[in-house]
Protein backbone atom coordinates (compact mmCIF):
# COMPACT_ATOMS: atom_id res chain seq x y z
CA UNK A 1 0.00 0.00 0.00
CA UNK A 2 1.11 3.43 -0.22
CA UNK A 3 -0.34 7.12 -0.12
CA UNK A 4 -0.69 9.06 -2.83
CA UNK A 5 1.49 12.70 -1.24
CA UNK A 6 -0.22 14.79 -3.95
CA UNK A 7 -3.45 13.56 -2.40
CA UNK A 8 -2.76 13.16 1.32
CA UNK A 9 -3.98 15.96 3.84
CA UNK A 10 -2.19 14.34 6.83
CA UNK A 11 -5.86 14.04 8.76
CA UNK A 12 -3.58 11.20 10.42
CA UNK A 13 -6.97 8.75 10.36
CA UNK A 14 -5.13 6.15 8.46
CA UNK A 15 -2.45 6.11 10.97
CA UNK A 16 -5.14 5.10 13.38
CA UNK A 17 -6.71 1.98 11.33
CA UNK A 18 -3.56 0.39 10.44
CA UNK A 19 -3.18 -2.56 12.65
CA UNK A 20 0.55 -2.88 12.17
CA UNK A 21 0.89 0.70 13.19
CA UNK A 22 2.66 0.83 9.78
CA UNK A 23 1.28 4.40 8.91
CA UNK A 24 2.82 7.46 10.32
CA UNK A 25 2.60 11.54 9.32
CA UNK A 26 5.94 12.50 8.54
CA UNK A 27 6.33 16.03 10.05
CA UNK A 28 9.04 16.94 7.43
CA UNK A 29 6.26 16.13 4.93
CA UNK A 30 3.45 16.93 6.42
CA UNK A 31 2.06 13.47 4.66
CA UNK A 32 1.15 10.36 5.68
CA UNK A 33 3.73 7.75 4.48
CA UNK A 34 3.67 3.91 4.77
CA UNK A 35 6.68 2.18 6.51
CA UNK A 36 7.15 -0.49 3.65
CA UNK A 37 8.84 -3.26 5.86
CA UNK A 38 6.10 -3.20 8.05
CA UNK A 39 2.96 -2.99 5.81
CA UNK A 40 1.70 -6.63 6.13
CA UNK A 41 -0.96 -5.50 3.01
CA UNK A 42 -3.69 -6.23 4.66
CA UNK A 43 -5.71 -3.62 2.61
CA UNK A 44 -7.29 -2.61 6.56
CA UNK A 45 -6.43 0.90 5.37
CA UNK A 46 -7.83 1.07 2.06
CA UNK A 47 -10.38 -1.70 2.27
CA UNK A 48 -12.07 -0.32 5.46
CA UNK A 49 -12.20 3.60 5.03
CA UNK A 50 -14.68 5.13 3.31
CA UNK A 51 -14.06 7.54 0.71
CA UNK A 52 -14.55 11.86 0.11
CA UNK A 53 -12.58 12.44 -2.92
CA UNK A 54 -12.26 16.16 -1.98
CA UNK A 55 -10.38 18.43 -3.33
CA UNK A 56 -6.46 18.67 -1.24
CA UNK A 57 -5.96 22.19 -1.98
CA UNK A 58 -9.10 23.71 -0.87
CA UNK A 59 -8.75 20.80 2.24
CA UNK A 60 -5.29 21.99 3.00
CA UNK A 61 -6.55 25.40 2.67
CA UNK A 62 -9.04 24.86 5.17
CA UNK A 63 -7.36 22.82 7.84
CA UNK A 64 -4.40 25.63 7.62
CA UNK A 65 -7.27 28.48 8.08
CA UNK A 66 -8.83 26.21 11.22
CA UNK A 67 -5.47 26.25 11.99
CA UNK A 68 -4.44 29.65 12.32
CA UNK A 69 -7.85 29.89 14.01
CA UNK A 70 -6.93 27.09 16.82
CA UNK A 71 -10.09 25.46 15.99
CA UNK A 72 -10.07 21.55 14.76
CA UNK A 73 -12.61 20.04 12.95
CA UNK A 74 -13.94 17.43 14.16
CA UNK A 75 -14.26 14.57 11.17
CA UNK A 76 -15.47 11.03 10.48
CA UNK A 77 -12.83 8.85 12.35
CA UNK A 78 -13.30 6.43 9.04
CA UNK A 79 -12.69 8.47 6.11
CA UNK A 80 -9.77 8.95 4.05
CA UNK A 81 -11.10 12.63 2.76
CA UNK A 82 -9.06 12.86 -0.20
CA UNK A 83 -8.54 8.75 -1.34
CA UNK A 84 -5.13 9.08 -0.98
CA UNK A 85 -4.75 5.35 -0.47
CA UNK A 86 -3.26 3.68 -3.49
CA UNK A 87 -2.58 -0.58 -3.51
CA UNK A 88 0.57 -0.84 -5.46
CA UNK A 89 1.27 -3.96 -7.67
CA UNK A 90 2.49 -6.99 -5.61
CA UNK A 91 5.14 -9.19 -6.97
CA UNK A 92 7.09 -12.06 -6.00
CA UNK A 93 7.86 -12.52 -2.51
CA UNK A 94 5.78 -9.62 -1.15
CA UNK A 95 2.76 -10.68 -2.72
CA UNK A 96 2.55 -14.01 0.10
CA UNK A 97 1.92 -10.73 2.55
CA UNK A 98 -1.53 -9.94 1.40
CA UNK A 99 -2.34 -13.67 0.83
CA UNK A 100 -1.53 -14.01 4.32
CA UNK A 101 -2.67 -10.69 5.68
CA UNK A 102 -5.80 -9.81 3.76
CA UNK A 103 -8.81 -12.24 5.07
CA UNK A 104 -10.88 -11.41 1.29
CA UNK A 105 -8.09 -12.79 -0.74
CA UNK A 106 -8.33 -16.65 -0.69
CA UNK A 107 -5.19 -18.67 -0.70
CA UNK A 108 -4.42 -20.28 -3.76
CA UNK A 109 -2.90 -23.41 -2.36
CA UNK A 110 -6.50 -24.09 -0.49
CA UNK A 111 -9.30 -21.65 -1.71
CA UNK A 112 -10.09 -20.73 1.28
CA UNK A 113 -10.26 -17.23 2.46
CA UNK A 114 -9.63 -15.38 5.58
CA UNK A 115 -6.71 -17.78 6.72
CA UNK A 116 -6.95 -20.47 4.71
CA UNK A 117 -7.78 -23.24 7.11
CA UNK A 118 -10.86 -25.73 7.32
CA UNK A 119 -9.83 -27.42 10.80
CA UNK A 120 -12.58 -28.84 12.90
CA UNK A 121 -15.01 -26.23 10.71
CA UNK A 122 -15.61 -28.91 7.85
CA UNK A 123 -14.58 -32.15 10.05
CA UNK A 124 -18.46 -33.65 9.90
CA UNK A 125 -17.63 -34.54 6.40
CA UNK A 126 -14.01 -34.42 5.97
CA UNK A 127 -13.02 -36.71 8.79
CA UNK A 128 -9.59 -34.58 9.70
CA UNK A 129 -9.40 -35.04 13.37
CA UNK A 130 -10.74 -38.81 14.32
CA UNK A 131 -11.21 -39.87 17.39
CA UNK A 132 -8.09 -40.20 19.44
CA UNK A 133 -6.72 -37.56 18.05
CA UNK A 134 -6.47 -33.73 18.22
CA UNK A 135 -5.75 -31.01 15.93
CA UNK A 136 -3.54 -28.31 16.49
CA UNK A 137 -3.60 -24.51 14.92
CA UNK A 138 -1.12 -22.69 16.39
CA UNK A 139 -1.45 -18.82 14.87
CA UNK A 140 1.26 -16.61 15.33
CA UNK A 141 1.22 -13.21 14.72
CA UNK A 142 -2.62 -12.12 16.01
CA UNK A 143 -4.08 -10.09 17.08
CA UNK A 144 -2.24 -6.68 15.87
CA UNK A 145 1.32 -7.90 16.14
CA UNK A 146 2.26 -9.29 13.11
CA UNK A 147 5.01 -12.22 12.31
CA UNK A 148 7.57 -13.22 10.18
CA UNK A 149 8.46 -16.35 8.55
CA UNK A 150 12.09 -17.15 9.73
CA UNK A 151 9.93 -16.80 13.39
CA UNK A 152 7.08 -19.28 11.95
CA UNK A 153 10.11 -21.29 10.76
CA UNK A 154 11.77 -22.43 14.64
CA UNK A 155 7.81 -23.96 14.76
CA UNK A 156 7.54 -25.75 11.75
CA UNK A 157 11.07 -27.10 12.35
CA UNK A 158 10.49 -28.44 15.57
CA UNK A 159 7.51 -29.95 14.79
CA UNK A 160 9.64 -31.81 11.67
CA UNK A 161 12.49 -32.82 14.18
CA UNK A 162 9.80 -34.65 16.24
CA UNK A 163 8.29 -36.06 13.40
CA UNK A 164 5.23 -34.17 13.40
CA UNK A 165 3.64 -34.30 9.63
CA UNK A 166 1.53 -30.93 8.76
CA UNK A 167 -1.71 -30.73 7.58
CA UNK A 168 -1.80 -30.88 3.41
CA UNK A 169 -4.63 -28.23 3.14
CA UNK A 170 -3.26 -25.20 4.66
CA UNK A 171 -0.96 -22.36 3.10
CA UNK A 172 2.14 -22.78 5.06
CA UNK A 173 2.57 -26.18 4.32
CA UNK A 174 2.21 -25.14 0.87
CA UNK A 175 5.36 -23.04 1.68
CA UNK A 176 7.39 -25.53 3.25
CA UNK A 177 10.60 -25.91 0.67
CA UNK A 178 11.55 -28.92 2.54
CA UNK A 179 8.41 -30.35 4.64
CA UNK A 180 10.70 -33.37 6.53
CA UNK A 181 12.86 -30.72 7.93
CA UNK A 182 9.98 -27.88 8.60
CA UNK A 183 11.94 -25.43 5.82
CA UNK A 184 10.15 -22.59 4.54
CA UNK A 185 11.10 -21.59 1.31
CA UNK A 186 13.93 -19.14 1.73
CA UNK A 187 12.96 -15.84 -0.21
CA UNK A 188 9.62 -15.70 1.98
CA UNK A 189 11.32 -15.64 4.98
CA UNK A 190 11.74 -12.26 5.95
CA UNK A 191 8.31 -11.44 4.25
CA UNK A 192 5.94 -9.82 7.76
CA UNK A 193 2.19 -10.87 7.57
CA UNK A 194 -0.56 -10.31 9.94
CA UNK A 195 -0.83 -14.12 10.71
CA UNK A 196 -0.66 -17.02 10.27
CA UNK A 197 -1.57 -20.83 11.23
CA UNK A 198 0.81 -23.48 11.38
CA UNK A 199 -1.70 -26.69 11.44
CA UNK A 200 -0.88 -30.52 12.88
CA UNK A 201 -2.48 -33.24 14.33
CA UNK A 202 -1.03 -35.82 16.81
CA UNK A 203 -2.52 -38.41 18.82
CA UNK A 204 -3.94 -37.47 22.38
CA UNK A 205 -1.36 -38.89 24.09
CA UNK A 206 1.11 -36.48 22.22
CA UNK A 207 -0.85 -33.43 22.53
CA UNK A 208 1.04 -32.51 25.95
CA UNK A 209 4.64 -32.82 23.88
CA UNK A 210 2.93 -30.29 21.00
CA UNK A 211 1.92 -27.89 23.72
CA UNK A 212 5.29 -27.95 25.31
CA UNK A 213 7.22 -27.58 22.19
CA UNK A 214 4.95 -24.02 21.40
CA UNK A 215 6.23 -23.04 24.59
CA UNK A 216 10.01 -23.41 23.57
CA UNK A 217 9.45 -21.73 20.50
CA UNK A 218 7.57 -18.72 21.90
CA UNK A 219 11.03 -17.99 24.03
CA UNK A 220 12.35 -17.25 20.65
CA UNK A 221 9.78 -15.86 18.93
CA UNK A 222 9.14 -11.96 19.25
CA UNK A 223 5.28 -12.01 18.59
CA UNK A 224 2.35 -13.68 20.11
CA UNK A 225 1.13 -17.33 19.45
CA UNK A 226 -2.67 -18.38 20.16
CA UNK A 227 -3.41 -22.16 19.70
CA UNK A 228 -6.76 -23.71 19.01
CA UNK A 229 -7.05 -27.91 19.79
CA UNK A 230 -9.36 -29.39 18.08
CA UNK A 231 -11.53 -32.86 18.80
CA UNK A 232 -13.65 -35.49 18.39
CA UNK A 233 -16.76 -35.51 20.39
CA UNK A 234 -18.52 -39.14 21.49
CA UNK A 235 -21.57 -40.50 20.02
CA UNK A 236 -23.44 -38.56 23.09
CA UNK A 237 -21.55 -35.20 21.82
CA UNK A 238 -19.39 -35.09 24.82
CA UNK A 239 -15.68 -34.46 24.88
CA UNK A 240 -13.52 -35.22 28.17
CA UNK A 241 -10.63 -36.61 27.45
CA UNK A 242 -8.77 -33.44 25.46
CA UNK A 243 -10.64 -31.07 27.89
CA UNK A 244 -9.23 -32.71 31.42
CA UNK A 245 -5.74 -32.98 29.43
CA UNK A 246 -5.56 -29.27 29.06
CA UNK A 247 -6.68 -28.30 32.22
CA UNK A 248 -3.70 -30.17 34.20
CA UNK A 249 -1.55 -28.65 31.52
CA UNK A 250 -2.88 -24.84 33.19
CA UNK A 251 -4.64 -24.10 30.91
CA UNK A 252 -8.51 -22.97 31.53
CA UNK A 253 -10.49 -22.89 27.87
CA UNK A 254 -13.65 -20.51 27.79
CA UNK A 255 -14.37 -20.67 24.54
CA UNK A 256 -14.82 -23.03 21.61
CA UNK A 257 -15.97 -23.74 17.93
CA UNK A 258 -18.45 -26.14 18.24
CA UNK A 259 -18.75 -28.04 14.41
CA UNK A 260 -22.41 -29.76 14.93
CA UNK A 261 -22.09 -32.24 12.94
CA UNK A 262 -24.94 -31.26 10.05
CA UNK A 263 -22.73 -31.15 7.15
CA UNK A 264 -23.39 -33.79 4.66
CA UNK A 265 -21.34 -34.92 0.95
CA UNK A 266 -23.31 -33.75 -1.70
CA UNK A 267 -20.71 -32.73 -4.37
CA UNK A 268 -21.98 -36.14 -6.96
CA UNK A 269 -18.14 -36.58 -7.88
CA UNK A 270 -17.31 -36.70 -3.95
CA UNK A 271 -20.48 -39.05 -3.18
CA UNK A 272 -19.54 -41.53 -5.67
CA UNK A 273 -15.70 -42.03 -4.43
CA UNK A 274 -17.52 -42.17 -0.83
CA UNK A 275 -19.59 -44.91 -2.53
CA UNK B 1 -13.46 -19.55 11.88
CA UNK B 2 -10.56 -19.20 14.15
CA UNK B 3 -11.03 -15.83 13.62
CA UNK B 4 -14.10 -15.59 15.94
CA UNK B 5 -12.22 -18.76 18.23
CA UNK B 6 -9.90 -16.91 19.67
CA UNK B 7 -12.06 -13.42 21.21
CA UNK B 8 -10.73 -11.94 24.21
CA UNK B 9 -12.59 -12.39 27.28
CA UNK B 10 -13.93 -15.35 29.75
CA UNK B 11 -17.09 -17.43 29.39
CA UNK B 12 -19.40 -14.62 31.09
CA UNK B 13 -18.31 -12.13 28.51
CA UNK B 14 -19.65 -14.11 25.93
CA UNK B 15 -23.70 -14.00 27.14
CA UNK B 16 -23.85 -11.65 24.25
CA UNK B 17 -21.98 -13.26 21.56
CA UNK B 18 -23.10 -16.10 19.30
CA UNK B 19 -21.85 -16.38 16.02
CA UNK B 20 -23.29 -19.34 13.82
CA UNK B 21 -21.48 -19.95 10.51
CA UNK B 22 -22.22 -21.92 7.64
CA UNK B 23 -19.61 -23.28 5.41
CA UNK B 24 -18.32 -25.61 2.38
CA UNK B 25 -15.94 -27.51 2.33
CA UNK B 26 -13.99 -27.99 -1.21
CA UNK B 27 -14.83 -30.85 -3.10
CA UNK B 28 -17.47 -32.58 -0.83
CA UNK B 29 -20.22 -30.23 -0.15
CA UNK B 30 -19.40 -26.88 -2.11
CA UNK B 31 -21.95 -27.81 -5.40
CA UNK B 32 -24.16 -25.01 -5.43
CA UNK B 33 -23.33 -24.41 -1.89
CA UNK B 34 -24.43 -20.11 -2.96
CA UNK B 35 -28.48 -20.58 -2.83
CA UNK B 36 -27.65 -22.53 0.67
CA UNK B 37 -25.38 -20.08 2.12
CA UNK B 38 -27.76 -17.20 0.92
CA UNK B 39 -30.96 -19.05 2.73
CA UNK B 40 -28.87 -19.49 6.02
CA UNK B 41 -28.63 -16.02 6.12
CA UNK B 42 -32.44 -15.36 4.82
CA UNK B 43 -33.13 -17.92 7.85
CA UNK B 44 -32.10 -15.86 10.40
CA UNK B 45 -33.76 -12.66 9.61
CA UNK B 46 -36.37 -13.32 11.88
CA UNK B 47 -34.06 -13.97 14.83
CA UNK B 48 -32.63 -10.49 14.91
CA UNK B 49 -29.23 -10.98 14.26
CA UNK B 50 -26.96 -8.18 15.25
CA UNK B 51 -25.15 -8.77 12.24
CA UNK B 52 -24.67 -11.10 9.14
CA UNK B 53 -21.62 -11.41 7.04
CA UNK B 54 -19.79 -13.31 4.53
CA UNK B 55 -16.71 -13.98 4.19
CA UNK B 56 -15.45 -12.10 0.76
CA UNK B 57 -17.61 -8.72 0.73
CA UNK B 58 -18.14 -8.34 4.43
CA UNK B 59 -20.59 -7.75 6.53
CA UNK B 60 -24.04 -5.39 7.09
CA UNK B 61 -21.96 -2.04 7.84
CA UNK B 62 -19.86 -1.35 5.02
CA UNK B 63 -17.21 1.90 3.24
CA UNK B 64 -18.45 3.96 1.46
CA UNK B 65 -16.50 4.07 -1.80
CA UNK B 66 -18.34 7.27 -2.56
CA UNK B 67 -18.96 9.60 0.96
CA UNK B 68 -20.69 12.78 0.53
CA UNK B 69 -18.73 15.43 2.83
CA UNK B 70 -22.27 16.55 4.75
CA UNK B 71 -21.87 12.93 6.29
CA UNK B 72 -20.16 14.32 9.08
CA UNK B 73 -22.77 16.29 10.47
CA UNK B 74 -25.50 13.77 9.22
CA UNK B 75 -23.98 10.01 8.90
CA UNK B 76 -26.18 7.40 10.57
CA UNK B 77 -24.38 4.29 10.40
CA UNK B 78 -26.65 1.85 9.54
CA UNK B 79 -27.06 -2.48 9.38
CA UNK B 80 -27.90 -3.36 5.95
CA UNK B 81 -28.97 -6.63 5.97
CA UNK B 82 -29.91 -7.24 2.70
CA UNK B 83 -27.18 -6.04 0.61
CA UNK B 84 -25.40 -8.81 2.72
CA UNK B 85 -27.83 -11.71 1.29
CA UNK B 86 -28.33 -10.21 -2.40
CA UNK B 87 -24.14 -9.57 -2.40
CA UNK B 88 -23.13 -13.59 -1.44
CA UNK B 89 -22.25 -14.75 -5.24
CA UNK B 90 -19.95 -17.37 -4.77
CA UNK B 91 -18.40 -19.89 -2.52
CA UNK B 92 -17.07 -18.37 0.72
CA UNK B 93 -18.40 -18.68 4.83
CA UNK B 94 -21.48 -17.03 5.75
CA UNK B 95 -22.09 -15.81 9.34
CA UNK B 96 -24.97 -14.90 11.45
CA UNK B 97 -24.28 -13.10 14.85
CA UNK B 98 -26.93 -13.17 17.60
CA UNK B 99 -26.14 -11.01 21.16
CA UNK B 100 -28.77 -13.57 23.26
CA UNK B 101 -28.56 -17.03 23.82
CA UNK B 102 -32.52 -17.76 22.91
CA UNK B 103 -32.06 -16.11 19.50
CA UNK B 104 -28.63 -18.12 18.87
CA UNK B 105 -30.62 -21.47 20.01
CA UNK B 106 -33.82 -20.80 18.18
CA UNK B 107 -31.81 -19.93 15.04
CA UNK B 108 -29.60 -23.30 15.37
CA UNK B 109 -32.46 -25.17 15.47
CA UNK B 110 -34.22 -23.85 12.27
CA UNK B 111 -30.83 -25.01 10.30
CA UNK B 112 -31.04 -28.29 11.74
CA UNK B 113 -34.61 -28.24 10.42
CA UNK B 114 -33.88 -27.11 7.14
CA UNK B 115 -30.80 -29.62 6.36
CA UNK B 116 -28.88 -27.55 4.04
CA UNK B 117 -25.74 -29.72 4.35
CA UNK B 118 -23.63 -27.39 5.15
CA UNK B 119 -20.98 -27.69 7.83
CA UNK B 120 -22.73 -25.43 10.59
CA UNK B 121 -20.50 -24.26 13.59
CA UNK B 122 -21.30 -22.07 16.32
CA UNK B 123 -18.15 -20.25 18.41
CA UNK B 124 -19.47 -19.06 21.36
CA UNK B 125 -18.50 -19.78 25.22
CA UNK B 126 -18.21 -23.80 25.30
CA UNK B 127 -21.64 -23.94 27.48
CA UNK B 128 -23.13 -21.54 25.18
CA UNK B 129 -22.65 -23.80 22.35
CA UNK B 130 -23.56 -26.58 24.23
CA UNK B 131 -26.93 -25.23 25.36
CA UNK B 132 -27.88 -24.43 21.66
CA UNK B 133 -26.85 -27.73 20.75
CA UNK B 134 -28.76 -29.28 23.54
CA UNK B 135 -32.25 -26.82 22.56
CA UNK B 136 -31.82 -28.24 18.92
CA UNK B 137 -31.77 -32.21 20.03
CA UNK B 138 -28.07 -32.11 18.03
CA UNK B 139 -24.90 -33.82 19.99
CA UNK B 140 -21.61 -31.93 18.91
CA UNK B 141 -19.35 -33.28 16.34
CA UNK B 142 -16.06 -31.44 17.25
CA UNK B 143 -15.05 -28.89 18.84
CA UNK B 144 -11.96 -26.52 18.93
CA UNK B 145 -10.89 -24.93 21.74
CA UNK B 146 -9.01 -21.69 22.45
CA UNK B 147 -6.25 -21.62 24.67
CA UNK B 148 -5.94 -17.56 24.28
CA UNK B 149 -2.51 -15.88 23.90
CA UNK B 150 0.43 -16.61 24.66
CA UNK B 151 4.58 -15.71 23.90
CA UNK B 152 4.76 -11.80 24.06
CA UNK B 153 1.90 -11.18 25.33
CA UNK B 154 3.41 -8.01 26.60
CA UNK B 155 2.95 -6.37 22.86
CA UNK B 156 -0.90 -6.98 23.73
CA UNK B 157 -2.99 -3.89 24.72
CA UNK B 158 -5.20 -3.54 27.71
CA UNK B 159 -8.30 -5.32 28.16
CA UNK B 160 -10.69 -3.57 26.88
CA UNK B 161 -8.77 -2.51 23.95
CA UNK B 162 -8.07 -6.56 23.33
CA UNK B 163 -11.90 -7.54 24.11
CA UNK B 164 -13.10 -4.72 21.12
CA UNK B 165 -9.99 -5.59 18.72
CA UNK B 166 -10.01 -9.45 18.63
CA UNK B 167 -13.45 -9.56 17.81
CA UNK B 168 -12.41 -9.11 14.19
CA UNK B 169 -9.92 -12.42 14.70
CA UNK B 170 -8.01 -11.46 11.53
CA UNK B 171 -7.20 -8.49 12.79
CA UNK B 172 -8.48 -5.41 10.86
CA UNK B 173 -9.99 -3.50 13.98
CA UNK B 174 -6.60 -1.92 14.79
CA UNK B 175 -5.60 -1.36 18.71
CA UNK B 176 -5.08 1.79 18.22
CA UNK B 177 -8.64 2.79 16.35
CA UNK B 178 -10.15 0.62 19.15
CA UNK B 179 -8.24 2.85 21.67
CA UNK B 180 -9.53 5.85 19.94
CA UNK B 181 -12.99 5.10 20.25
CA UNK B 182 -12.96 4.13 23.63
CA UNK B 183 -11.58 7.19 24.38
CA UNK B 184 -13.91 9.42 21.89
CA UNK B 185 -16.89 7.85 23.69
CA UNK B 186 -15.13 8.91 27.12
CA UNK B 187 -14.51 12.62 25.84
CA UNK B 188 -18.60 12.36 24.88
CA UNK B 189 -17.81 13.07 21.16
CA UNK B 190 -19.26 9.57 19.82
CA UNK B 191 -21.91 7.48 21.07
CA UNK B 192 -20.93 3.79 22.64
CA UNK B 193 -23.14 2.35 19.43
CA UNK B 194 -21.65 5.25 17.13
CA UNK B 195 -18.43 4.28 17.79
CA UNK B 196 -19.43 0.21 17.97
CA UNK B 197 -20.15 0.30 14.05
CA UNK B 198 -17.49 2.49 13.28
CA UNK B 199 -15.27 -0.40 14.10
CA UNK B 200 -17.95 -2.45 12.15
CA UNK B 201 -16.80 -1.16 8.89
CA UNK B 202 -13.37 -2.43 9.27
CA UNK B 203 -14.36 -6.38 9.29
CA UNK B 204 -14.24 -7.86 6.80
CA UNK B 205 -16.08 -11.42 7.27
CA UNK B 206 -19.29 -9.72 9.57
CA UNK B 207 -18.23 -11.73 12.28
CA UNK B 208 -17.90 -8.44 14.39
CA UNK B 209 -20.69 -8.01 16.91
CA UNK B 210 -21.64 -4.46 17.19
CA UNK B 211 -23.91 -5.46 19.98
CA UNK B 212 -20.99 -6.37 22.91
CA UNK B 213 -19.07 -3.78 21.08
CA UNK B 214 -21.20 -1.66 22.40
CA UNK B 215 -21.20 -2.71 25.88
CA UNK B 216 -18.04 -2.72 26.16
CA UNK B 217 -17.50 0.86 25.26
CA UNK B 218 -20.26 1.54 28.07
CA UNK B 219 -18.03 -0.50 30.37
CA UNK B 220 -14.90 1.46 29.68
CA UNK B 221 -16.96 4.79 29.61
CA UNK B 222 -17.25 4.48 33.44
CA UNK B 223 -13.71 2.97 34.42
CA UNK B 224 -10.64 5.41 34.95
CA UNK B 225 -7.84 3.75 32.72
Amino acid sequence: MKINSDKCVACGNCTYVCPMGAIYVDQSLNRAVVDQDECVECYTCFNGMSKEHLNPTVVRTLRALFKMMRLRFDPEPDVCPTSALEPQELVWPRVVRRAFSDPRVPHESTGVSGRGTEEVKTNDITGRVQPGEVGFTIEFGRPGVGVRFHEIQRMTQALAKAGIGFEAKNPITSLLSDPASGTIREDVLNEKILSAIVEVKVPIARMEEIIRMVREVEKQVDTVIAIGVGARCDDEGQEQEVFSALQRLGYQPERAKTNLGLGRITNIKALQEHA
Amino acid sequence: MTNTLHRYGNAESFRDDYVVFAMASKGKNDDDCVPKLKRFLEMALPFHPVNLGDAIHGGSVRPSENMNPAAHWTRELKRDFRAVIDGLTEYTTAAAVFDNLSAAEEFVKAVKQADLGLCINISTSIDGAQQCCCAASQNRHSVGYSLGFQGKTEKLPNTQVLMLATMCGHGMISASFAKKMIDWVKEGRRTPEQAALYMANFCSCGVYNPSRAKRILEEAQHTQK
